[in-house]
């Protein structure tokens, strides 16, 4: 019943995105033809009704246990617990293929209702474009990926989501957020194609793709720092990022769409760099269909019934369409769009802005190369090859710091042509990076570590330069008080001090990185309940054993007793007073798994933190093996992400005329 | 056509087309050959070898002991009733075989493994399986084969070796194309 509604209900949204397409192109010759747009309205409201449906149903049929739909019965079991039945939809393939048309179909509604009435030559073209898209996934969804499809005869129980996912609650919100940055990048996407498309205009997509192309920057944004965390929490190695195909499908478009963000500026300031936007918003959303394959094919990370899923070839055909459309309406277009003038200065922002996409985009085509080598290199010569982080990471330390050292310049010089002032500015900017690099150096720090730092320091001491100097103009013009003054710098102008703060965030997230890369200490060892262990400035004491049965899976902890320094003497009762925190590391026995999952447990300060994993434990003996791993300033890069996410919100936020 | 300096103008133009669509040529080949290779798939080190033999006691009583088999194609399906939805989506496919070959000189063979007998019986009469099934109660067959999780199937020839191994479901036409080779090499010369 659910698995025939919601099938219907997809049906209903392949025929309303076909319609909606098939009209606006056929009325492509009236452009000013008000029946062009209602129908396209029409054709929106409907697609977006039939995915709803369908949404509506795999929900009813994941929270109801209906496993009589294959993808209810992969994905859950009886003891999934409600939560993660809801997030059950975007647990596997087809599911989160649906959560995908669905966001589509949201935005498409939101495009077509917000600019009712406005922009008649060109909202008809983006929404030809937002259909044809989603066309493709909801037409994927009646095809080789049904999320409806049925088993032949209905199991007993269901499988259970993935244990990994289902042991963090951060897998309820970072695939949504992921999705609604990836989805969100085909609103530039449609209205660049879309201007192309009519060939009336070069420079309006900017200004009415500036809030959206923020609201996707900032989701991924916030689905990237989730999945860090997720990482951290859950895998078990005390690490956030490891370079795997699937962060890197979700990093690569982030990358282009910052650079995106900042070139965008040039054109609507400068009136310069129209090729180079068109083709990095293509790219961004071409990397967001590149990423979801990547990560969705199996064709790096496999599932067990790949061969059998034609979802791959489905996709690379999709991909090839967009890019051969692509490329050809904007070969089509290029003499309309060429820029008229060029750079004025080297020594000015929008030339800064200009090295900054250059950087980013070298950092995206790393890790796109890092990716695909290992496919390139067994195409050519048949053998397996992996590339791990030890590539990654040596491209990205040099191409960061240049990054970073471009963002502080960028910030401290001025658009058009820097004169005077923005000398004696730079003057004091690289005074204080060399006496803090000076001094850093005193402290103990070497190598690359201290030019990265030197290079945050720049950019941290460039934007708050910025906001000291705009408080102080404006308390001299509106003998405003200094906070004030300050506050109101956002009120005026929330791009660009939201953006400053973005970049202080980085900065954050730059020094946790160098924090935690550079020295790590890492201690494995097995300890009978009563005994100690020391590592980094803690001694850790293994206090019992515990077994606790939930509903969903059974959870065996070690109360972990830590105390700082090197105290040896520790003998006693547990929850002994001096103890500074009591920790839990457990492993989690799900039944869908054969194997435990463990939750490390994690003492989190400023400075370090301490992060214990319980990896084996016997009963009998009433022994563990814990690792215990003590890492510098990795709360760094949780403050500062969540700095860069807030500052996002606020940018894009309506800002209500005073 | 254009006139001459409007050719002069267009000529980058086309070079940009062709150098962006030989790129994305290149590409898009590279992800239609990686489509064709699974990245986790460990070949078996089985393959080609004598299947091991096993005695296996069957959920409607008696025995099959594998060398009574020896002459035919065998298909060795390790499954469980709680494997969802593999086990679901492949059983149908397993028996549709077994009626379709089971008079050419094939025999299909369900051995069971960490399961209840009661589920494990619910499950064939649910299905209506036919051909031959078993439990491995101590585990040693799928530790003779090797087998890493459920569903896994193992196909092999007249002459007792094992010339395929399947992870994850099977269907019809996956083991038709590798079963007609086999039963038409009717003295078990097969290569």
């Amino acid at each position: 019943m659910m698995a025939m509604l919601g099938f219907l209900s997809l049906m209903l949204a392949v025929g309303c995105a076909a319609g909606g397409l098939v009209a606006l192109l056929a009325g492509h010759r009236l452009p000013h033809d008000p029946a062009r747009a209602a129908w396209g309205r029409v054709a929106a409201a409907g697609l977006f009704a039939g995915v709803t449906l369908a949404v509506v149903m795999m929900e009813a049929a994941l929270i109801g246990f209906d496993f009589s739909i294959r993808y209810v019965a992969a994905n859950v079991n009886r003891a999934t617990p409600l939560l993660f039945r809801v997030a059950g939809l975007w647990g596997a393939l087809e599911g989160s293929i649906l959560l995908w048309a669905w966001i589509l179909a949201a935005l498409t509604l939101l495009v077509a209702v917000k600019y009712r009435g406005r922009h008649p030559d060109l909202i008809p073209s983006v929404l030809t474009v937002l259909f044809g898209i989603a066309l493709f996934f909801v037409g994927v969804m009646v095809g080789p990926a049904n999320p409806f499809a049925r088993l032949p005869v209905v199991p007993p129980d269901g499988r259970g989501l993935n244990p990994l996912l289902q042991n963090h609650l951060l897998m309820a919100i970072h695939p949504p957020l992921l999705y609604v940055g990836y989805v969100g990048l085909s609103i530039p996407y449609a209205f660049a194609m879309g201007t192309l498309l009519s060939g009336q205009h070069r420079d309006e997509w900017m200004t009415l793709t500036r809030r959206w192309t923020l609201v996707a920057w900032t989701s991924l944004t916030a689905g990237l720092l989730l999945g860090a965390r997720w990482s951290y929490d859950v895998l078990g190695w005390g690490g956030y990022w490891a370079w795997d195909p699937v962060e890197n499908a979700a990093f690569m478009p982030w990358l282009v769409a910052t650079a995106f963000i900042h070139s965008s500026m040039v054109q609507e300031r400068r009136r310069l760099l129209r090729i180079w936007n068109v083709s990095l918003v293509i790219l961004a959303f071409l990397l967001t269909i590149f990423g979801t394959f990547l990560t969705r094919s199996g064709i790096l990370a496999s599932v067990h019934s790949f061969t059998q899923s034609l979802i791959g070839p489905v996709f690379v055909a999709f991909l090839g369409l967009v890019m051969v459309a692509s490329l050809l309406a904007l070969l089509a277009r290029l003499p309309q769009i060429r820029d008229e003038g060029g750079l004025d200065s080297p020594l000015s922002r929008e030339a800064m802005m200009l090295l900054n996409n250059v950087v980013l985009l070298t950092m995206a085509f790393t890790i796109f190369v890092g990716t695909i080598f290992p496919l390139i290199v067994e195409a050519a010569t048949g053998a397996k090859v992996t590339v791990g982080p030890p590539f990654f990471n040596r491209l990205f330390v040099p191409l960061g710091i240049v990054l970073l050292m471009v963002m502080g310049l960028g910030t401290a010089l001025r658009w058009g042509r820097s004169g005077a002032e923005e000398m004696r500015k730079l003057g004091w900017l690289i005074g204080i990076t060399l006496l803090t690099v000076t001094a850093l150096g005193f402290a103990g720090i070497r190598g690359a570590g201290l030019v990265a730092l030197g290079a945050v320091c720049f950019v941290t001491v460039a934007q708050v330069g910025e906001y000291v100097r705009g408080a102080l103009a404006r308390r001299a013009a509106t003998s405003e008080s200094f906070p004030v003054a300050l506050r109101s710098l956002f009120a005026l102008n929330r791009q660009r001090y939201y953006g400053y703060l973005t970049h202080l965030g980085l900065a954050i997230v730059i020094t946790g990185i160098v924090g935690s890369q550079s020295g790590r200490i890492e201690v494995q060892r097995q300890l009978l309940v009563g005994q100690a262990m020391q590592v980094g400035g803690y001694t850790l004491r293994l206090d019992g054993l515990v077994a606790l049965p939930g509903a969903d899976k059974l959870v065996v902890a070690a109360p972990v007793a830590v105390f700082s320094g090197n105290s040896t003497a520790l003998a006693g009762s547990p929850g002994s007073p001096g103890a500074l925190d009591i920790l839990r590391p457990s492993e989690n026995f799900y039944r869908q798994a054969r194997t435990p999952v463990p939750t490390p447990a994690v003492r989190s300060t400023w400075r370090q933190d301490l992060y214990v994993v319980l990896m084996a434990f016997d009963p009998a003996a009433q022994s563990a093996v814990l690792r215990a791993v003590v890492t510098p300033l990795v709360s760094w890069i949780w403050v500062g992400g969540t700095i860069m996410v807030i500052a996002g919100v606020l940018a894009g936020w309506p800002s209500h005329p005073t | 056509m254009a006139v001459a300096p409007n050719m002069r103008s267009s000529w980058p133009r086309v070079w940009a087309g062709i150098a962006g669509a030989a790129g994305a040529a290149v590409l898009l080949l590279v992800l239609v050959f990686g489509l064709h290779r699974d990245p986790k798939a460990i070949p078996s080190p089985l393959i080609g070898r004598q299947a091991p033999e096993f005695v296996l006691p069957l959920f409607d009583g008696g025995t099959l002991a594998t060398p009574a088999l020896r002459g035919r194609v065998v298909v060795v399906n390790f499954w469980a009733s709680w494997c969802v939805p593999a086990c679901y989506e492949e059983a149908p496919h397993l028996q549709r075989i077994w009626d379709r070959y089971r008079d050419r000189g094939l025999t299909v063979v369900g051995v069971n493994i960490q399961d209840q007998d009661r589920l494990a019986r619910d499950f064939i009469a649910r299905f209506g399986l036919t051909f031959p099934n078993g439990v491995d109660r101590l585990g040693t067959i799928s530790i003779d084969y090797g087998v890493y999780g459920v569903p896994e199937t193992f196909l092999v020839d007249r002459k007792g070796r094992i010339v395929h191994k399947y992870a994850g479901a099977v269907t019809e036409e996956m083991l038709v194309s590798e079963i007609e080779p086999l039963l038409a090499d009717a003295d078990g010369a097969s290569p």
